[in-house]
């Protein structure tokens, strides 16, 4: 059973680390988790993206479940803000989401495959 | 949605939408007495009469991007399909009571589902909502609430990626343990 003293010390690891950051800094991620993308599996590829962040150790990103947007039907939908860039990812899934990571978000590349320009209707 | 933790994630949304400060999460499984409960219960805004009587109409929602609203009739299907309700209680200004109510060995009834996937999604919301989980299987019980975590934590955040691996863990762990007979 994990215990409250392992979680001590996950807490004196991280105020060891002096990396404070303002909230607009780094890149953000941003999962649709409404009703529409719920039932689409939005919370699969949210799952995904969390783990992926903390096994890789990837620093300044923060993942936050929003809204609908009103896309409804190409959910789960996956937003990356990244400086004034916001790319804006459809019909994630957890392939999808481990390739955002490995190729958006460490390697700088988009996913060209899943950009919404190609779903929209 | 083919877990009711999906439902409850869900349903969750619209207390944050609600300026919730604390959530509260209450899954009662009894066997005995052959009922699944789900209750959730937060401090946000609440609702009107008006809008009490309109919430599970699948064609009311006070979402502006879209017509429809689902979250509550779908939750309300999954709960009369095994026989059971779902209960909305509500007053402006005083919060939001939910209750869904299952046959526990209801044929149609979903499993519960990785709930501890619904709650660190949960905590991960930006407005730093507090959430109490109490899930209950015949006499044993396991609590989760992010206020004696945060307590623990002191200033370090809840969302911080090693902490949410801590808090997944014990949340299944947990869950999985009140499963268990008791040995006596």
């Amino acid at each position: 059973m994990k215990s409250l003293d392992d979680l001590k010390k996950i807490r004196d690891a991280a105020q060891r680390k002096v990396t404070m950051r303002g909230k607009n800094e780094g890149i953000r991620i941003l999962v649709g988790m409404a009703t529409c993308g719920i039932s689409a599996g939005a919370r699969p590829v949210m799952n995904k993206l969390v783990e992926e962040v903390a096994e890789k150790d990837i620093k300044d990103v923060t993942i936050t479940p929003v809204g609908c947007i009103g896309e409804c039907a190409i959910e789960p939908i996956v937003e990356v803000l990244k400086g004034d860039q916001r790319t804006t990812y459809c019909r994630v899934d957890v392939e999808v989401a481990e390739r955002i990571i490995n190729e958006h978000i460490i390697g700088g590349k988009v996913v060209e495959d899943n950009l919404i320009g190609k779903y929209r209707l | 949605m083919n877990e009711l933790s999906l439902h409850i994630l869900d349903i969750c949304q619209n207390s944050i939408k609600a300026n919730a400060t604390l959530i509260e999460i209450i899954v009662e499984e009894d066997t005995i007495s052959n009922l699944f409960s789900i209750v959730i219960h937060d401090n946000g805004h609440g609702m009107s009469k008006t809008t009490l009587t309109q919430v599970a109409d699948p064609f009311y929602t006070t979402r502006t991007t879209r017509k429809v609203g689902l979250g509550l009739s779908l939750f309300q299907l999954a709960a009369e399909q095994c026989n059971g309700s779902l209960v909305i209680e509500s007053e402006e200004g005083h919060g939001t009571h939910v209750v869904a109510t299952f046959e526990h060995d209801h044929i149609d009834r979903a499993p519960l589902g990785r709930i501890e996937d619904t709650l660190t999604i949960l905590i991960l919301n930006e407005a730093g909502i507090d959430i109490l989980y109490q899930h209950s299987y015949n006499n044993n019980r396991y609590v989760f609430d992010t206020r004696d975590i945060r307590e623990v934590l002191g200033d370090i955040p809840l969302n911080d990626p090693e902490v949410l691996q801590w808090i997944k863990q014990h949340i299944k762990q947990g869950t999985t343990t009140i499963y268990k007979e008791e040995t006596t």
